[in-house]
């Protein structure tokens, strides 16, 4: 090879011009989708399209929704966490318990959040320290988290929050913008940005598709793990705080099944079951459907067993549809 | 040879004709027409990328083509699936064997068509006895039908591979360089063996690196370049030159480029370096500007003395300096921050986060320099990658193509690139050119000597005795754990290096 025989051939940075991409995209699909069923309430319906029956509707999603988001990160990594529902429960127990000794508002949020860290840490440490598979491991945490739950509380219920506490679950911040939506908002833009315009999430990528190699780049990945871990823990903390004020008390049974509506929003949403792919943008308009659809049934007087039927199926299928659309683009490219 | 060409005018078993197939931006073969005769070995030969893996993914039932046509014993046969080819009668043999690991020896053989008794029951007992008929007609008596695959060696485990092919009246057997992982020993049962397969009149592909191999066992060759057949006919016709000239296009002369970079000062200095299982008081001292070669038998602990350097194996005792100051090595993070860098021998699994686009593998470890406060920056990534990947010549559609759509030696481009752009003093090279083909091969060797004259330091762990010999300035032999020995590269002998590998006084 001597030095005239090299021509080194000009690599273009990508082939598919962005927006093309962007059409064939689930996401694209997602959106579609949300319209249709929109389109559909509003006929099933007429009280649907109605400012403040709108504004109700996104309370069915928006709790769930913020899990999903740390959710989302922690799946594209490689792992899951089974626990949130559980680790909401503690916190909002929690919350509940320390109230009796006479807390205010602020440190009671502080409460349900500092409990959703020290859960996430638990689990993270578990995981990372140990070596644990997280899906064991948060099986475990899950009755874990709640059985503490029971034994602090029993047959109990914890009322009365302080005043102003209200305003997390029941507040809004203008019109018919309600708190929780706004909150969401934005902690869906912060995931996005952190997902998608950072070195960590570029890393959380490699991570999910290969935490070997990932290790040998010189990514420390169970320090990034245990990180995700903690987020997760922390954000359901925070639904904790948002859930509480919303209901107003405390039963050890809060917001059973919470899990698997924040993990069937985060598969919905294009991201890979088996780590390394997927968008935020994907499970916040996956996380719109499940609202609309929730809301649909209501609207429809479906009762609630067939909610929970329909749920399990939309599981299964969304595990199906993104293999199935994968096959369409390829039909469709050739 | 004159037998040869006489079976050669009979019909062939297989034909290929007009085969094509593509993936997103990549042409992976085009118009390829392929003929294995009963009776006879044909060897495909081409660089990594030439579209080989592709093929036998397509004769064994994996890919369907796009378009083209195959044809069985004179019959259009359509390859829609694994079970479809193997069915059929064409059975694979790949590099790695892809059996199954927790399956007996006897259960890998007769899998998806086992003897049965009544009610659809496996028949044991008779699996067992016919697996054990099969291996003692291929002289692996040896082996029990009852033991796990497990705890074969890979020489072993392709005689099972071998023994599956048998089992099934197969027509046609592809052998996907199957010599890749084996010893000197187990490579001459292999030819063995592929003896048989032939007297038995199976039409056999057989895929290879290695010349001196083809010459031995093929009658005919087919050379693949960039997705098309290029030539094609009876090897005792055919010069070696010629071949080679067929691969790549253009005549490789000068297999290992000269190197004179200037010998400096000490740069890395190991000392005692231990492990409690795996090596024990490893010392040495590499300089700036210097290849320095580690040869020994595969196990002799190299890699794991290597992967001590690079943080991820703890050793047990022993200092690593670097310019005369000692290093605390911990992890990966710890060894790239100091400026040692390892290309690993296994590229998939842990070189590449496959999946993902060119840049990104690229740029994973430089991020901090490509972006702004943790931001990412598009532009400074494409800009990085491209600088390094078409530096080492990389073949690629586009820059946001997925690595594991690439071939081998790309692949290790991408890896090689991604070190460079850390711009660090010692690189160490895990068997940098295995199972890569000799354009890409040539270019990574070619690029260690601009490295080194750039003043860098490399470590080349290399089980090729040629390669050791044309590329190093000095070779560290290692045996069981051990240093045995150590050399200037002047005037050294091939003999020298493998009796201090193989502990021959």
């Amino acid at each position: 090879m001597s030095s005239e025989t090299i021509q080194h051939r000009h690599l273009p940075d990508r082939l598919d011009k962005p927006l093309s991409a962007a059409l064939r995209s689930w996401e694209t699909l997602l959106a579609v989708v949300a319209v249709a069923i929109f389109i559909f309430n509003s006929f099933a319906s007429p009280h649907f399209l109605n400012a403040w029956t709108l504004s109700d509707m996104t309370f069915n999603f928006t709790e769930k929704a913020i899990i999903a988001l740390p959710m989302a990160l922690l799946i594209i990594a490689g792992e899951i966490d089974l626990s949130v529902a559980a680790i909401l429960a503690l916190s909002s127990t929690l919350m509940g318990f320390a109230m009796q000794f006479g807390l205010g508002t602020p440190a009671l949020v502080c409460v349900g959040i500092i409990v959703g860290l020290i859960c996430g840490a638990f689990n993270g440490a578990l995981v990372t320290g140990l070596g644990l598979p997280s899906i064991v491991v948060t099986i475990g945490t899950m009755s874990l988290f709640r059985g503490l739950a029971f034994i602090i509380l029993g047959d109990q219920v914890y009322k009365n929050y302080p005043d102003g506490f209200e305003y997390f679950g029941q507040g809004y911040v203008a019109w018919v913008i309600s708190f929780e939506l706004v909150l969401f908002l934005a902690f869906a833009a912060l995931f996005g940005f952190l997902l998608h315009f950072t070195t960590f999430g570029r890393r959380l990528y490699f991570i999910g598709r290969n935490p070997v190699s990932a290790q040998f780049s010189g990514v420390n990945v169970k320090r990034m793990k245990f990180i995700l871990f903690c987020l997760t823990g922390v954000m359901s903390g925070v639904a904790s705080v948002l859930l509480t004020s919303r209901l107003g008390s405390t039963r050890p049974s809060i917001a059973q099944g919470f899990e698997l509506e924040a993990i069937t929003m985060v598969v919905l949403g294009g991201v890979a079951i088996t780590g390394g792919a997927g968008s935020i943008l994907g499970v916040v308009l996956a996380a719109l459907i499940m609202g609309l659809v929730t809301f649909g049934f209501g609207l429809l007087n479906v009762p609630g067993i067939v909610m929970s039927i329909f749920v399990g199926m939309l599981l299964i299928a969304v595990i199906a549809l993104p293999i199935l659309w994968k096959r369409f683009v390829w039909v469709l490219k050739k | 040879m004159a037998q040869a060409s006489t079976i050669s005018k009979s019909a062939p078993a297989l034909t290929l004709s007009g085969i094509s197939k593509s993936f997103p931006g990549v042409r992976a073969l085009h118009q390829v027409n392929l003929s294995l005769y009963p009776g006879q070995v044909t060897a495909l030969v081409g660089e990594n990328g030439a579209g080989k893996s592709t093929l036998v993914k397509v004769l064994t039932g994996i890919y369907q083509p796009d378009e083209g046509a195959i044809t069985l014993d004179g019959k259009r046969v359509t390859l829609s699936s694994a079970q479809t080819a193997f069915e059929l009668g064409i059975t694979a043999i790949h590099q790695e064997t892809v059996l199954f690991d927790d399956l007996t020896v006897a259960e890998n053989i007769w899998l998806g068509h086992a003897p049965r008794k009544r009610f659809g029951l496996i028949d044991w007992a008779a699996m067992n006895e016919k697996a054990r008929a099969v291996l003692a007609q291929m002289h692996a008596a040896h082996i029990a039908p009852e033991t796990r695959l497990r705890e074969l060696s890979i020489a072993n485990k392709h005689l099972v591979a071998v023994a599956r092919a048998l089992s099934i009246d197969s027509r046609v057997v592809v052998m996907d360089e199957p010599t890749a992982a084996l010893s000197a020993k187990e490579i001459n049962e292999l030819y063995d063996l592929v003896a048989l397969l032939k007297s038995q009149g199976k039409a056999i592909l057989f895929i290879s690196h290695k010349f001196d191999e083809i010459y031995k066992i093929a009658d005919r060759y087919t050379v693949f370049r960039d997705g098309e057949q290029v030539g094609e006919g009876h090897l005792k016709d055919t010069a070696q030159n010629e071949l080679v000239k067929l691969m790549v296009g253009r005549s490789v002369d000068k297999v290992f480029p000269k190197h004179h970079a200037k010998i400096g000062d000490v740069v890395l200095s190991v000392s005692g370096l231990s492990h409690p299982t795996e090596f024990e008081n490893i010392s040495f001292e590499l300089h700036k500007g210097e290849i320095l070669g580690f040869y020994g038998l595969v196990g002799a602990g190299r890699t794991e003395v290597m992967k001590a350097l690079f943080g991820m194996t703890k050793p047990s005792a022993g200092t690593i300096a670097m310019d005369d100051r000692p290093l605390a090595i911990t992890s990966a993070e710890d060894a790239i921050n100091a400026g040692i860098v390892y290309v690993p021998e296994e590229r998939g699994a842990q070189g590449l986060g496959t999946g993902l686009p060119i840049f990104m593998n690229v740029t994973l470890p430089s991020l901090k320099r490509t972006s702004k406060s943790n931001v990412l920056r598009l532009k400074n990534e494409f800009d990085l990658a491209r600088r390094y990947t078409e530096r080492l010549d990389l073949r690629a559609s586009s820059l946001s193509q997925d690595v594991s759509t690439l071939s081998g030696g790309n692949q290790q481009k991408v890896v090689i690139a991604k070190w460079l752009a850390m711009s660090p003093k010692v690189i160490i090279l895990d068997e940098p050119t295995k199972g890569i083909d000799i354009g890409s091969k040539a270019a990574v060797h070619e690029f260690m000597a601009q490295l080194v004259a750039e003043g860098m330091a490399v470590i080349m762990v290399s089980s090729e005795i040629p390669e050791v010999l044309g590329m190093a300035d000095r070779v560290i032999v290692m045996r069981e754990g051990l240093v045995t020995a150590g050399f200037e590269n002047k005037n050294l002998q091939p003999e020298t290096l493998v009796r201090a590998a193989a502990g021959i006084e």
